[in-house]
């Protein structure tokens, strides 16, 4: 299903409408587990899958909320609180502070498309 | 003396020579020993330890009871199922404190002031530099022909009460009738015997000489309003009545006793409360001198005559006078110690104020409460039909408050004792009034130097205090800093209400919002919701909180939805916010894995039943282990496959366990009286009907439950929230305990319960908690945080005082109708079902990070080494997944 729409180095992953509002799904980007996010307005947010604090493949399956203005989600593992925009830990539940990769996403005829090439948040 | 210091601990030292008095002012510690190790004992111990910085003293507790000191105070709630362990007084690592010797089951029988030793009955030897008698008092039996007989007891020890409880429970059996009994003294001691007494079913009366019941406590108006609320518990009351005989019957056990106008009465237990007499008898063979009623004479300081031999409580005889009570007993232990490290402390005078709960009845007593003050004025209050009489006692001006006696309702005791002796600047029938006494009229502020916990010397100022300079903020961390309210508990109300004044004052807000996003706590969450009947955390949260929610609100939410009947957990938006347990319906693992575990009513499980889960767990590889909620735990499942895991459960007759809810988990019980030779009901049925009623109950946290079928407690249902134990009568009602890292003891609620009566009390019980507790908070944190406590529970479940019993039940008939099994509802929902997905975007692509190694014949998930070292993977079970 991963096709690649080239023009701005975009990977379509899925449609809008396989995603949850306010919840998470996982994706594989070449061969890299990634997070995606839809939000109430229908913005799509894609975060690391891996939970840096656990090690394991979980931030998908956290509760997404807001911390103030920031969009956020809290392992399920630990529940670190995480920015999904910035990557960045709101709340590290007393362990050092660790950022999650993010991906750039944009949303265009219903379907998902994140640009390739993580980015450091 | 440096040849001393080789020496052993405890030695014969007959022929040595006595040590030098000097010798107390050299380095070494010196050495304190303790006779007697009771609750005031117990204080001066940790009051010592505590203070003393420099390691001056070591100390030696020598205890004839087999237990650590206990709340001998809070004895009679021994018949309500505290143990000597939850008896057990302070911080139990006191004892370990390498300073401290703590000796049980050694009884000093000898004290040589010349050689300054102390013998025990076992023949050891104790030195000491400075020796403190803390010996307490014996129960005193007056002189009448057959006070020895079997069945008469005294009631002073945890050992007495045990005894009692015994006697009590071997009569029964013997005779097939109720028992009767009865109490000689109508004092404190005597009401709190009757009330074990009831409590065990026996029908009692109470024999007093005086003409009235508490004479040392309550005036006449106050002991006749006593005696009628007590008679009409069912507890028969003889006045001016004296006991002349206590006579056997063929067996030689008590049967009858007679009184002194000649009638007589059969009994089967008689417990003689009729006083106590300072236990002084090592002070007066060792000479030294005794007050008029008995007791070592000491000055304020607490010294006798002899400048190394000391005594506190009971035993001392202080300005003329021994005193019955805890509070002074605590106070001379300060003193004491104070004076132990060099200052210079005095004994205040005794404080005998006392609040006691009676068969449920509040009696208090403060001050002046007989208006002994030359011109004082007294303002009564009396409710016969309600059972209430109160008296203050005034200055001849009417202005200052000088005592008062507080009977049938006690509330206002915490607001009036501390103003003894002070202008009262209210109108005094303010506090009489049934309205308001509990917090006092408004306007009433006490002074700094007010003492308001009598038991361990507490100032307003020193609560005040804690709050403004040592930023306790909650009513735990008050109680932590200024010991306010951690003995009796009496004074709680007003802590609280100067703590949160204070908190106000300094511009805290006492925070109990859930969150950034509601203010509320869960309680109040969940009566708006209930009230309100909004059903989504859209409108819920736009109308009472703000934001859009995060992991510690979204759950409450879904569970105060859930426990109002919202429908399935996952329908529409309730998905989003159950966190991923709930949201799958299984345990996430370390690795990201799951468990599964299958509900198994009861823990009672057939040869089919244990196939099935066997076959799943073989074809899907997965990882075995018995839980103790006495079911089959299954690991190491991956997202994708919980639903072909769940067909399987499902089509051989399982349904969701809600081991990843908080919600009820399991009824453990025993096997029994249809197996076991011990067993008096049916525990396994009453489990399985029990589980089968509560499943699928959403609650602040999770709810476990347990049955036994005798009292020999095999289920250990007493570690659990409720917990049921069969009597031959039916079934004893306890509530609040867990396991965990604070172990708590489940208490008794109620006692000898049918079924139907049973079923309603949890009904109600499980109810009220899931729509009052905070989130996360089991039921024994709930119970201690509530106001009035057990009590108030008992109040509104058994007694329904607040008249929302029918409400309550309802409630749960309406969750016991609506319950459907999630899983098997889940797996007939296309919509449901499409979660179950490794990948959005490459559904059939299996997670490779989730690898395990063999051990013990089964798998576990791979350490990070393991994975990079090459050991022997094991992939995860290729069983199809149908869709
Ligand atoms: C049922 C009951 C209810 C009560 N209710 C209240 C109440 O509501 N309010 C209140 O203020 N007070 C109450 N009291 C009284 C209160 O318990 C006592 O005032 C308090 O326990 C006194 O403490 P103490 O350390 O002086 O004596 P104790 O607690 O009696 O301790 C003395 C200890 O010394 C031991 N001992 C004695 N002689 C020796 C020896 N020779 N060698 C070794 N050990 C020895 C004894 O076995 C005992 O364990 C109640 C008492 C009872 C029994
Ligand atoms: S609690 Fe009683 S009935 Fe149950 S197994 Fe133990 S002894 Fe038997």
């Amino acid at each position: 299903m991963s096709l690649d729409a080239a023009p701005e180095s975009l990977l379509a992953v899925c449609r809008l409408t396989d995603l949850v509002p306010e919840r998470g799904a996982a994706a594989l980007v070449d061969g890299e587990q990634v997070a995606l996010f839809r939000m109430v307005d229908d913005e799509v947010l894609a975060v690391q899958q891996l939970d840096p604090y656990s090690g394991a493949n979980v931030m998908s399956r956290g509760i997404v909320g807001t911390r103030g203005e920031a969009w956020t989600v809290a392992s399920p593992m630990y529940k670190q609180v995480f920015d999904l925009r910035t990557g960045e830990c709101l709340d590290t539940q007393g362990r050092e502070p660790r950022r999650l990769r993010t991906w750039p996403v944009r949303c265009r005829d219903g379907v998902v498309l994140l640009a390739r090439g993580p980015r450091e948040g | 003396m440096p040849q001393e210091k080789d020496r052993p601990e405890e030695i014969d030292v007959q022929d040595q020579t006595p040590p030098d008095p000097a010798d107390t002012t050299a380095d070494r510690p010196r050495r304190l020993v303790v006779v007697g190790a009771g609750m005031v004992a117990h204080r001066l111990v940790e009051a010592l330890l505590q203070r003393d910085t420099t390691g001056a003293f070591t100390v030696t507790v020598l205890g004839e009871e087999e237990h650590p000191p206990y709340d001998r105070v809070g004895l009679t709630s021994f018949f309500a199922g505290r143990d000597a362990e939850q008896l057990a007084l302070g911080d139990p690592a006191l004892w370990d404190d390498d300073r401290v010797d703590l000796v049980l089951g050694s009884r000093v029988t000898g004290l040589d002031r010349a050689a300054r030793t102390v013998t025990t009955a076992t023949g050891q030897v104790h030195r000491y530099d400075e020796l403190v008698l803390a010996t307490g008092s014996s129960a005193f039996v007056p002189p009448v022909a057959g006070a020895d007989l079997p069945g008469v007891f005294v009631y002073r020890t945890l050992d007495d009460v045990a005894r009692l409880q015994r006697w009590v429970r071997d009569r029964a059996e013997q005779h097939d009738r109720p028992l009767r009994g009865a109490v000689v003294g109508g004092g404190l001691l005597g009401l709190e015997a009757a009330g074990a007494l009831q409590s065990m079913g026996v029908h009692s009366t109470v024999v007093e000489f005086a003409p009235r019941l508490m004479a040392v406590q309550v005036d006449e108006a106050g002991g006749h309003a006593l005696q009628r609320i007590i008679t009409r518990l069912g507890i028969e009351v003889r006045t001016s009545t004296a006991t002349t005989a206590i006579t056997a019957g063929p067996d030689g056990a008590v049967a009858a006793m007679t009184f002194s106008d000649g009638s007589s009465t059969d009994v089967d237990v008689v417990v003689v409360a009729a006083g106590i007499r300072p236990r002084d008898e090592l002070a007066r063979a060792a000479g030294l001198a005794v007050g008029p009623r008995g007791g070592l004479v000491v000055d304020d300081a607490c010294r006798s005559e002899d400048p190394h031999v000391s005594a506190v409580g009971e035993v001392a005889c202080i300005r003329g006078a021994t005193l019955g009570l805890v509070a002074p007993g605590y106070t001379m232990a300060e003193i004491l110690t104070d004076r132990l490290l060099g200052g210079q402390a005095t004994f205040p005078g005794a404080d005998t104020s006392t609040k006691l709960k009676l068969l449920g009845v509040d009696v208090a007593s403060f001050g002046d409460a007989f208006a002994a003050t030359p011109g004082a004025l007294e303002v009564v209050y009396a409710d016969p039909a309600a059972g209430v009489y109160k008296k203050l006692v005034l200055s001849d001006d009417a202005e200052v408050l000088l005592g008062g006696i507080l009977v049938g309702d006690a509330s206002a005791y915490a607001s009036l004792r501390p103003m003894v002796g002070r202008r009262l600047g209210v109108d005094p029938a303010a506090f009489l009034l049934p309205e308001g006494a509990a917090a006092g009229p408004a306007g009433l502020e006490l002074p700094d130097e007010a003492v308001v916990c009598s038991c361990n010397n507490v100032t307003a100022g020193a609560v005040r205090c804690a709050v403004s300079e040592q930023g306790a903020c909650d009513l735990a961390a008050v109680k932590g800093c200024t010991r306010a309210g951690t003995s009796c508990g009496s004074c709680l109300p007003s802590v609280k209400k100067l703590m949160t004044t204070e908190l106000e004052k300094s511009g805290l807000t006492v925070s109990r919002a859930l969150c950034e996003h509601f203010e509320q706590t869960r309680a109040e969450l969940f009566e708006i919701v209930r009230v309100t009947r909004l059903t989504t955390f859209s409108e819920i949260i736009s109308r009472h909180g703000r934001g859009r929610g995060c992991d510690i609100c979204k759950p409450v939410v879904a569970s105060v939805l859930a426990s109002l009947g919202g429908g399935h957990i996952l329908a529409g938006e309730q998905a989003a916010l159950q966190d991923t347990n709930d949201h799958v319906m299984a345990n996430l693992q370390k690795d990201g894995s799951y468990s599964v575990v299958p509900r198994i009513p009861g823990g009672e499980v057939t040869a089919e039943g244990l196939i099935a889960i066997g076959e799943v767990a073989r074809d899907f590889g997965l990882y075995t282990k018995i839980t103790g909620g006495q079911r089959i735990d299954l690991f190491g499942v991956r997202l994708e496959q919980l639903p072909a895991v769940w067909r399987r459960l499902v089509a051989a007759g399982f349904e969701s366990g809600h081991a990843y809810g908080k919600s009820l988990r399991t009824v453990k019980s025993c096997v029994g009286s249809t197996w076991c030779r011990y067993g008096v009901q049916d525990s396994v049925g009453l489990a399985v009907a029990l589980e089968l009623r509560y499943r699928g109950l959403r609650s602040p946290h999770k709810l476990k439950l347990g049955v036994s079928g005798c009292a020999r407690e095999c289920a250990e249902a007493r570690g659990k929230d409720v917990g049921v134990i069969a009597t031959e009568q039916g079934w004893n009602l306890y509530v609040g305990g867990n396991g965990g890292a604070t172990p708590r003891h489940a208490q008794l609620l109620a006692a000898d319960l049918d079924n139907d009566t049973l079923v309603r009390t949890v009904d109600r019980f499980l109810m009220y908690y899931v729509r009052t507790a905070d989130r996360l908070q089991r039921t024994a944190a709930w119970l201690e945080e509530l106001d009035g406590g057990l009590d108030h529970v008992r109040e509104v479940v058994v007694e329904d005082a607040l008249g929302i019993g029918a409400d309550l039940e309802q409630a749960m008939a309406a969750h016991v109708d609506g319950y459907a099994d999630e899983w098997a509802a889940v797996l007939a929902d296309p919509e449901q079902l499409r979660k179950f997905t490794a990948f959005v975007n490459a559904p059939d692509h299996v997670d490779e990070s989730l690898q395990y190694v063999p051990e013990r014949g089964q798998i576990r998930p791979a350490t990070p080494s393991e994975r990079t070292g090459g050991a022997v993977l094991i992939a995860g079970a290729e069983l199809e997944v149908r869709r």
